[in-house]
Parts: C-alpha cells; structure tokens; sequence
C-alpha cells in the first residue's frame, strides 16, 4: 500500500501509510490504542474505505465496491476481535458457508475440508454446537477455521486475542504461530509482545496513524529507534 | 333471560356469522404473506448499499404507514376499480376481496419493513463484516446471515404487526367485502333487540382470534432467540 489517508471527521488517522508485505512474510502492528493500526487492517480488504493512496493485493488494485470486491475479500482472511461467528449457525456451518457459497464448492467437499480445518485448531469435537456455546478461544479457533476454509492468499487479524481471558489467549497463539510457520502471508495487529517475538518476520510500530518504526523483532524489542517506541515499549514490558 | 338467549340464537340462523368471520381470517391469512413478502423487499431496499433503492424504500413505507387504510382501500375500489375499470376477477365479490387483501398487503409492508428493520438492528455490525470478509457480496449475505437472525429478533414487532393486520380486517368492509364489521352493522340495523349481544359476539370472536397470535408470538420469540 502506498500513500494511504483516511480521516474520520476531523481526525485523521492513517497518514500517508506505505507498507509493502512480501508473500509468506508475517508482520505485526503494534502501537498504542488509537493509533489507527486496525483501521489499517480493516482497510486492507476495504471494510474502511480511505481517502486516497492505493492498496495493492497480489499487484492488483484493490476493487471500491460490487462483485470484485467481494471476490478480493475470499482472498483475504479475515480475523475480528470480537469472533463474529454467524451466531444462528453451528461451527461447522460457520466454516462451510463462505466455501460452499463463495467458491461453489459442494457439501460434501466443504464438510471434509472444514472438519480438517477445525481438527487442526483443535475444536473438530465441538463441530455441531452453536458459537455461544463455546469459549472465548474456541470461538476465536473456529473463526482462524473459516477463514482458512477460503484459501486466502492473506490472513489479518484485528486484535485476534484483545477480548480473551488470559488463560485462553495461548490457545489462540499457537494456533496462529503454526500457521505463521506454514508460511501464511499474515499481517498481525495485536498488543502480543510475545507472538511478535515469537513469529513476526518485522515488526510495524504505528502511532498517531504514522508509521513510526520498522524493523525486525529482536531490534525493535532490544533497540528501539524512535522515542515513541521507546516510551509505549517502556511502558508496557515495565511491569 | 330465556327469551333473550333465544332470540340470540336466532342471529345465527338468520346471518352467517361464522361465515363472516372466515372472511376475516382469509383476508388475514393472504394479507400477511403478502405483506410479508412486500415489507421483506422493502426492508432488503431499506438497508441496501444503494441510495436510491433505500430512497425508494423509505418513500414507500412514509407513503403508507403515514396513510390512514380506510383512505387506502377506498382508493383502491373507487380509484383502481370504478375509475380505471381494472378487474381482478370476473366474481364482483371476489374482485373486492382481492382490492381489500392488495390494500391490506400495502398498508401492512410498511410496518413489516420497519418491523424487520427492527430486527436488523438487533444483529450486531460484526456478523456483517464477517460475512462480507468471507467475500459474500450483498445479496448473499443479507439472506444467509442478516435476514435469518433479523427476523429472529422481528418476532414480536411482527406478531404485533400481525395482530393489527388480524383486527384491520374489518377495514375492508370499506372495499364492499362482506366481512364480519359490515354484517355487524346489517345485524344492527335489522336486530336491535340484541344489540349489545352482537357487540359481544364479534368482539369476543376477535379476541378468540388474537390471543393465540400473542402468544405464539411470545413463545417463538424465547424459542428462537439467537444465543450470543
């Protein structure tokens, strides 16, 4: 992405963006609250639009609206904060919609890869419950699950673990560090100090919609360039 | 006492009262599937991601709900009918029962519309974004994800909706249908003697039709609620 604005109102929050994420790589945007960076992830696959600047995906522009757009979003993983499983559907449901109805791929065919799916997240045993009936983590997995199930080229995450209880968010690293290993092209907005360390190939520090920082994880952990990275990094690893 | 009981039992024998009220619930029964039909398209317009269609919807359920159905009906019959001649039915009395189910279905969208709109409202954004992430455009991800919840949370403005619907029925006596108001007032005039026991009768009959559309309604909403 190159040159990207968006405001809200008055405020402007992301200012004059440019990120390029090779293929395979993983990223994580880290930065204080309000700094823009999941509104940057949501822009990705459009669901804020911007400005001006363009994005790319697979050197391709992304599409303003209709069924380009709709057929770009297959191709892009989405991971919310907030799950947003389909509430009315059973997990397996959950996983099967987006293949069966966007890729047209038959019932049987879509049940198979989703069971997979959702034997590698580790909930294939709660296939048949409804989303409410999991925990936080499990419902997080199964939405890891459905986007997968779409064959993304790239998966975001929005704060993948900002609304689990502590005792669930490991669940939810690994299952994302075992994708980052398989060389999923992943970018990560998180507060996960350790899933940064852990996985990310850089590390993308955002503040006031700026990009502020860029660098790989080791230097941006031991050695922070910037002030304001030394005072969120100050911040947040003092206790 | 016994006299009175008699000369009540002697309403059924000379009007069709059963008959009559059987109008109502056919007008009702239609009334609803195609208000529900028209308030779903309206409600679908309403939230669509096209302004003009939203315009459309909006300017169809102001038209109608803010239009009282007396006026609607009269129109239809005297405008529709008598004025531009169009039949829908070679029956006179058939062609007024189907100008009132038309009027009854117009009138009633509007508030199906924002009885679903209602519903929408209750589905939180996310479930929204989640489907247009999976790449499923408008259409698909109003039927598959927004509707099947919505109308989930629609039930009970819907029931209520119904139940207006249910007791405006009687509006179509408005439209030359033969229903049970308009043979209330026959009754009326040629059987003052049981005067108040015909009020009963058709109050009590309407009651009988109403309660259990409350009820049932206030059942499927518990049953259905969508678990979050």
């Amino acid at each position: 992405m190159s040159h990207v604005n968006k405001h809200f109102g008055d405020l402007h929050v992301l200012k004059d963006i440019n990120l390029e994420v090779a293929r395979g790589e993983v990223v994580v945007v880290i930065g204080p609250s309000g700094s823009g960076k999941s509104t940057l992830c949501r822009a990705i696959n459009r669901l804020e639009s911007i400005d001006d600047g363009e994005i790319l995906i697979d050197g391709k522009r992304l599409p303003e609206e209709g069924a380009a757009l709709a057929r770009l979003r297959a191709d892009v993983g989405m991971v919310f904060q907030s799950f947003n499983l389909f509430a009315h559907k059973s997990v397996l449901q959950n996983v099967t919609l987006g293949p069966m109805k966007v890729r047209g791929r038959s019932p049987g065919e879509a049940k198979e890869r989703a069971m997979e799916l959702l034997t590698r997240v580790g909930v294939a045993n709660q296939a048949e419950k409804l989303p409410a009936q999991l925990s936080g983590g499990q419902q997080q997995r199964v939405a890891i699950a459905r986007a997968l199930a779409m064959e993304p080229k790239v998966m975001l995450f929005d704060e993948p673990t900002s609304a689990l209880d502590p005792e669930m968010i490991n669940e939810v690293l690994d299952t994302m560090v075992a994708l980052a290993k398989q060389g999923m092209t992943m970018i990560v907005v998180t507060h996960e100090m350790g899933f940064a360390r852990k996985a990310a190939d850089r590390v993308v520090f955002m503040a006031d919609g700026m990009i502020v920082e860029e660098s790989t994880p080791e230097e941006f952990f031991t050695n922070p360039r910037s002030e304001r990275a030394k005072d969120f990094l100050g911040k947040i690893l003092g206790h | 006492m016994t006299d009175y009981l008699n000369d009540f039992a002697s309403l059924f024998d000379q009007y069709d009262v059963l008959g009559a009220f059987w109008v109502n619930i056919q007008l009702t029964f239609l009334a609803a599937i195609g208000s529900m039909l028209l308030g779903s398209l309206v409600a679908l317009m309403r939230i669509s991601p096209i302004a003009s269609l939203r315009l459309l919807g909006t300017g169809y359920v102001n038209l109608f709900r803010n239009t009282p159905l007396t006026i609607i009906l009269v129109f239809l019959v005297l405008g529709v009918w008598s004025q531009l001649g169009i039949n829908l039915s070679p029956d006179f009395n058939r062609n007024f029962f189907l100008y009132a189910v038309i009027g009854l279905s117009l009138y009633h969208a509007a508030f199906v519309c924002e009885s679903i709109r209602s519903g929408v409202n209750t589905v939180p954004v996310g479930q929204a974004e989640a489907a247009r992430a999976i790449g499923l455009s408008f259409l698909p991800a109003a039927r598959l994800v927004i509707f099947p919840q919505a109308l989930r949370g629609a039930i009970t403005p819907l029931g209520n909706t119904l139940i207006a619907l249910t007791k405006n029925t009687t509006v179509a006596a408005a439209a030359s249908v033969t229903e049970i108001s308009a043979l209330m007032k026959t009754m009326i005039e040629f059987r003052p003697d049981v005067i108040i026991a015909v009020f009963l009768t058709v109050a009590l009959g309407f009651v009988l039709l109403v309660v259990p559309v409350g009820l049932l309604t206030t059942w499927a909403s518990r049953k259905l609620a969508v678990k979050r």
